[in-house]
């Protein structure tokens, strides 16, 4: 068989295929996503730490409105909700009035201001109610890399051993409250309260 | 009675778009003029059942039947005529048959205006066109159904979120989804192309000005929502790049990449098959908005409620759609393609660039805001990609665009000498510098690099942009409204480019505790806290502050900002008072009460943060003044005759 003339249609035929090939990989992950949704093996707000069940990683970070500085000596005897937060998160203005909220109950929540300029943090809380007892600011993010934060909000749950009991991905609504929070919560303080054996 | 009637006609339409989607294709196929004749009936038809049904529940609204479910959901008795008549689309179910409407208007206005083009073309078209109306009222008979009763009906229903009891959010949808439907009809003259096989410059010029009109209408929804935002939520910003905003920003990138896409082809019979692409990608970046802001598959404040099922169902149409066009491209894609000639510095060259810049961005934001889910999806873990990644991912497109922006329309088709381009801008270019460094000066006394590059970049295409005009009319050549249209959406990228400048740059905002009778100066402007009394609304009461401005001393204005409490509603809603200018915004929102009569208040100054919205009007009206010229208006003359002017196509 001779040479055959260069045919523009046949040499670059792969590359009409592409745009389908790019949007069948994506399909994909949309397909996965949605049937782990339906078999609630995936809720998008809940998601399984590799954290929960330790120890609060070891860090010292300054205190937001630079009086001193927080360590994980904080959370003990004492059970906390460590709130991470900032100015630039647009889902953590809508997740305050809860934070509020559980802090008008009596809730310990510590507040963590994560990649965040000092002025504008210090503006939100101003602007829209400090609920935290106290506020440690993670302004380069590196602590929150130690806890395994991906992003704002999120929630942990540390008991009184400084143990991370939960953590929540997203904001804190009235669903997670009354279905997971509350609970965790009581049996938490059951366990305080419960002779150490 | 009138709800099941609405009910009735939506099951009719949906019959009737199963008939538009099969019939004038087999028309096609036998080329049979009197079976592709049943094409533009059908098209009106469906509008006409489509419309009860809207009528229906836009009347449930107005007279308070309750035993709606969807109206008791989202309107309550003291709600306002307005806020019931965009109540319908407050919320997933009426958004979509607002959606299908929209789509009913744009099917029958190309039914209407297409008189002059084949037969066997606008058969196509029409029933590409009457398949995403079946996947659109399938979508909504079976999982969304906004006729579902309630039994027994409340005496009163729960209010419409008060965040969208704004006249600005009240119009922002219809805007919006004019745009995202809009691009059904490029995608579907793409389509109808792919399965003819002929894809010339002639399809390029028809779907031009439909593709323009959409990419208009989108570009004032997206500003509407912007300015919405900026009022409404009381935290003085204009853009969040949460997933919802992201999801109208994507279409509207590609569709920019189109409507330049489409000038080479129409003018320049180049990039055929990359045009079609983009016309597919347009209208998918469109369906794939509505599957992220309706499954929930992303975190976001202004998503719908959710239902997985009705996720499973968009998913299942998204790769129906986008699958089977790409399928279709791939097969039929390359084969239509001929590449024309031109020179490595060319006006198409240009546009080359200016596509990919603007898909970069596209994919920016598309990795952005997918890639949680993509990560989701592998268990890999979760993340949430915040403002600083976009903001500084912008920053680096924009300067290359702009600066692109400024040269691409001095540069002459199929091929040009740079040196005489750099002639005839390099004082422009010097100016640009020069005013770069002394305007911000001027109004603000200081220098930042990056404000200095911002408003260069901005007098650079301003300069440009008039530079051009003036050349043209200089050598007496025709001034074609579409040529003035492209003038005045540069200006607008310009009015823009500055508006973002100064915001981000000179911005001052102040939280502060206030007393009555106290006051505080923001950038030279006196803010002075009177106190606040009880206000009633229709629907809500609320503490209005009152505030006076004053400029050395002297009385400009007057605030007003509330905090409202809407009937039905638990959490209060921040109400800003704007005193608004060209060249500045004073802005003050409450906060909360502190006691003794003081409260906490938010002032802001926003230097020229109307320009910002000012250049996504110009941006709109350059594309409609574009569509209006003679070459377009010719065809929808002949067509004048039809009884039907739909208010889509009557510009």
């Amino acid at each position: 068989m001779s040479e055959p003339a260069p045919n523009p249609a046949k040499k670059s035929a792969w590359r009409a295929y592409l745009p389908l090939i790019i949007f069948g990989l994506f399909a994909v992950v949309l397909i996965i996503t949605m049937v782990r949704i339906n078999t609630g093996d995936l809720n998008i707000r809940d998601v399984p730490s590799p954290f929960i069940g330790r120890s609060v990683p070891d860090f010292k970070l300054p205190l937001l409105d630079g009086s001193g500085v927080l360590t994980q000596e904080t959370f003990k005897g004492k059970i906390t909700l460590l709130n991470v937060w900032a100015s630039w998160c647009y889902a953590c203005r809508q997740e305050h009035e809860a934070i509020k909220w559980l802090a008008s109950k009596g809730v310990r929540v510590l507040g963590f201001n994560y990649k965040d300029e000092v002025k504008d943090a210090q503006a939100w809380l101003q602007q829209l109610g400090n609920p935290y007892a106290q506020v440690v600011s993670d302004l380069d993010g590196r602590v929150g890399i130690e806890w395994g934060v991906y992003g704002a909000p999120e929630t942990f749950v540390i008991d009184s051993k400084g143990i991370i009991r939960d953590k929540r991905i997203g904001p804190v609504d009235e669903a997670y409250i009354e279905k997971t929070l509350t609970p965790l919560l009581e049996k938490l303080h059951a366990e305080m309260e419960a002779p150490t054996t | 009675m009138i709800p099941e009637l609405g009910h009735f006609s939506l099951i009719i339409a949906f019959a009737i778009a199963i008939l538009l989607s099969v019939v004038p294709l087999i028309g096609a196929a036998k080329n049979d003029a009197a079976i592709m004749a049943f094409a533009r009936p059908a098209a009106l038809a469906q509008l006409l059942f489509v419309g009860l049904a809207y009528a229906a529940l836009t009347h449930a609204f107005i007279v308070h039947d309750f035993s709606v479910l969807y109206v008791s959901r989202h309107s309550n008795l003291v709600q306002p005529l307005l806020y019931r008549i965009s109540g319908v689309w407050g919320s997933h179910e009426g958004s979509l048959l607002l959606w299908s409407l929209i789509l009913c208007l744009w099917t029958t206005a190309v039914a209407v205006y297409s008189r002059s083009l084949p037969e066997v073309l606008v058969a196509r078209v029409l029933a590409v066109m009457g398949m995403i109306s079946v996947g659109f009222l399938a979508f909504m008979l079976f999982t969304s159904n906004p006729f579902e009763r309630l039994f027994p009906a409340p005496a009163d229903g729960n209010a419409l979120n008060p965040l969208l009891q704004d006249p600005g959010l009240a119009i922002h949808p219809p805007m919006l989804y004019m745009g995202y439907v809009g691009f059904s009809v490029a995608f579907a003259f793409a389509i109808a192309a792919l399965l003819g096989g002929k894809l010339d410059a002639t399809w390029a010029r028809w779907s031009r000005p439909w593709t323009t009109i959409a990419w208009s209408f989108l570009t004032i929804g997206i500003a509407l929502g912007s300015w919405w935002a900026y009022n409404e939520l009381g935290w003085g910003g204009w853009w969040f790049w949460d997933p919802v905003e992201n999801a109208s920003f994507m279409p509207w990138l590609v569709g920019t990449a189109l409507i330049h896409s489409l000038a080479s082809t129409e003018k320049r019979g180049v990039f055929k098959s990359w045009t079609v692409l983009l016309a597919i990608l347009a209208f998918s970046m469109s369906l794939l908005g509505t599957f992220i802001v309706r499954s929930g598959v992303l975190v976001s404040v202004h998503a719908f409620a959710t239902d997985p099922a009705r996720g499973v169902f968009i998913l299942i149409f998204l790769c129906l759609v986008v699958g089977g066009s790409l399928a279709l491209y791939a097969w039929r894609g390359e084969a239509v393609s001929k590449h024309g000639r031109f020179d490595w510095f060319s006006r198409e060259t240009a546009l080359v660039f200016n596509n990919v810049i603007l898909l970069t961005a596209a994919v920016a934001v598309f990795v952005g805001t997918l890639y949680p889910l993509v990560l989701d999806a592998f268990s890999l873990g979760k993340i949430s990609v915040g403002r600083p990644y976009f903001d500084s991912m912008f920053a680096l497109v924009s300067v290359p665009l702009l600066i692109l922006l400024g040269i691409g329309p001095f540069v002459r088709w199929k091929g040009d000498d740079p040196a005489r381009v750099a002639k005839q801008l390099r004082f422009i270019f010097l100016i640009a510098l020069a005013l770069g460094a002394v305007i911000p000066f001027v109004f603000e006394g200081n220098l930042p690099i990056a404000t200095a590059l911002g408003v260069a970049a901005a007098i650079w295409v301003a300069l440009g942009t008039f530079y051009g005009l003036y050349l043209r009319w200089r050598s007496g050549a025709r001034m074609p409204l579409s040529f003035l249209g492209m003038t005045l959406a540069h200006l607008g990228i310009a009015c823009f480019v500055l508006g973002v400048t100064f915001v981000m740059s000179y911005s001052t905002e102040k939280d502060l505790r206030m007393e009555p009778g106290s006051s505080y100066t923001v950038a030279g402007y006196e803010f002075v806290f009177l106190g606040t009394h009880q206000v009633q609304g229709p629907n809500y009461v609320a503490d209005e502050g009152m505030l006076e401005l004053r400029k050395d001393g002297e009385l400009i204005g007057e605030l007003a900002p509330q905090k409202r409490r809407y009937s039905g509603q638990n959490n209060d809603m921040t109400e800003a008072s704007i005193d608004d200018g060209l060249f500045r915004d004073l802005y003050a929102a409450m906060g909360e009460p502190l006691g003794g009569g003081a409260w906490s208040l938010r002032l802001y100054y926003k230097p020229m943060i109307r320009w910002i919205w000012l250049g996504c009007i110009f941006m709109g009206l350059g594309g409609l003044l574009a569509v209006s010229d003679r070459r377009y208006r010719l065809r929808v003359k002949m067509a004048q005759t039809s009884a039907t002017i739909t208010p889509v196509a009557n510009h």
